[in-house]
């Protein structure tokens, strides 16, 4: 059973996009920046594109911090996406230190520029990679309960999250070698550092499951 | 995809233009054909100055859900915003760039980098180098297309796309120094474009051009070349390509 999906509009990312695929999946989906709205959302998803540092401000432009907050208190189902995803630590380092929502103990630092054996290689990454399990990480009651290791997603990033707890950490990708962070969690909160809503039928299944989560 | 609003349309040095068919069918076929990216390039906006494919991008965000890239007579932070808005994730530029630079700069500011993709039309001069051509290759710039993509990643550009026009529509294979001396002289992506030919080719300008990705035009819109076969010659290469 797919219900009411928040997405919170801070005049920042794709939200036509992310609309589109809820609405795909039989969501309903409600975009908005009123801060009341938001606070008493069944499931709110934070998109977001672009740096860090403008993400939060957008937020803390239009007083929406503290009604996102009022919402993850409640322990309701939380999605992060990209940078929305990024925001859910406590620090990013790109273009200078800014706090994020803290909702995950940990920081977003440059993908480094070079690959496990020392060449350079392109960053932004911005392709297509398959998303593994790290560890021991559990995915049958998650976001990606209908996800099978290997299927690809779509990235495009330059700084990537870091939380300080293993058991935050949901799904690897690889690239060039080196792991990097693309989905984590805590209780009923996921992010995504990749973009569900343009993965194809993969993300899809994504977007169908926090639906019904 | 070049995109004559309502049509997708093809020619051959980006000249000698023929309808292909209902872009909208196209996008949906590829989609589900396993394409990483959808790429729209509105031949006739850069030209006359209007943009036209504003319903097509409508379309397109609510029913495919991989990529969209948006380019074609993009002059202004005005213009990319529209386009975004429309639902395009990304907006290609290439002429008005060559005639401020400042806009790769403004756009990458105001979007992001993710969302600033720098077209590149290449074609070869006398030496060995190539220069930037603009206006879907009718007009000199006078910029070697190696300096000017250096130029464009240091303003923020996050993605090239590069087209080759000597190769551009001929089917006889990519321009595969031209993509190299690209692909080396940035850190950011390249997506190579003009030329497939054969699953060769594509192997070819991964691996010997560097390309970091690969656009197809008239191979899948004429059916010449299914994407499983690309996917095949990929894989017997060592070259990643997502299944569908």
């Amino acid at each position: 059973m797919t219900g009411a999906v928040t997405v919170v509009d801070y005049g920042i990312g794709n939200l036509l996009s992310v609309q589109r695929a809820f609405e795909h999946c039989d969501a309903t989906v409600t975009v908005t920046s009123d801060p009341s709205i938001i606070a008493r959302a069944d499931r709110l998803v934070v998109p977001g594109v672009g740096a860090f540092g403008g993400c939060v401000g957008e937020l803390r432009d239009r007083n929406l911090i503290d009604s996102i907050l009022e919402f993850t208190a409640k322990g309701r189902p939380f999605l992060g996406i990209c940078v929305g995803m990024q925001m859910m630590l406590d620090i990013s380092e790109e273009f200078g230190e800014h706090a994020g929502l803290g909702l995950i103990k940990g920081r977003v630092s440059a993908i480094p520029t070079t690959d496990s054996a020392g060449a350079p290689h392109k960053i932004p990454f911005i392709g297509w990679a398959g998303l593994e399990r790290p560890g021991t990480a559990e995915w049958s009651q998650t976001i990606l309960a209908d996800t099978r290791p290997g299927e690809a997603v779509y990235f495009v990033h330059s700084f990537a999250a870091h939380p300080v707890s293993q058991s935050a950490r949901l799904a690897d990708y690889f690239y060039d070698g080196a792991p990097i962070v693309a989905a984590i969690q805590s209780g009923t909160h996921f992010g995504c550092q990749f973009h569900p809503e343009k993965s194809g039928e993969v993300g899809l299944k994504i977007v169908r499951r926090f639906s019904t989560q | 995809m070049d995109i004559k609003a309502p049509n997708l349309i093809k020619g051959i040095h980006l000249e000698g233009l023929r309808v292909v068919g209902d872009p909208r069918e196209h996008a949906q076929r590829y989609y589900a054909a396993g394409a990483d990216e959808l790429l729209y390039i509105d031949i006739v906006a850069s030209l006359y100055e209007r943009n036209t494919i504003g319903d097509l991008v409508r379309y397109t965000a609510e029913n495919v859900f991989i990529p969209l890239t948006v380019g074609g007579g993009v002059r202004s932070l005005g213009d990319v915003e529209g386009l975004l808005k429309d639902g395009a994730d990304k907006v290609a530029i290439n002429t008005a760039a060559t005639k401020n630079p400042d806009l790769v700069r403004d756009v990458s500011r105001r979007f992001g980098s993710q969302c600033m993709v720098l077209g590149i039309e290449g074609k070869r001069r006398g030496d060995g180098t190539w220069e930037a051509l603009r206006d879907n290759g009718r007009e000199h710039t006078g910029l070697d297309a190696v300096e000017w993509a250096r130029q464009c990643e240091d303003l923020g550009a996050g993605e090239i796309l590069l087209t080759s026009v000597d190769q551009e529509g001929t089917r006889r294979g990519f321009d595969v120094d031209l993509c190299r001396a690209v692909s080396q002289a940035v850190s950011i992506p390249v997506i190579i474009s003009g030329g497939m030919g054969t699953t060769q080719h594509l192997v070819d300008v991964v691996k010997s051009g560097k390309a970091d990705a690969v656009a197809v035009a008239d191979a899948l819109h004429y059916d010449r070349i299914s994407m499983d076969a690309m996917r095949d010659a990929a894989a017997q290469s060592d070259i990643h390509m997502r299944s569908s």
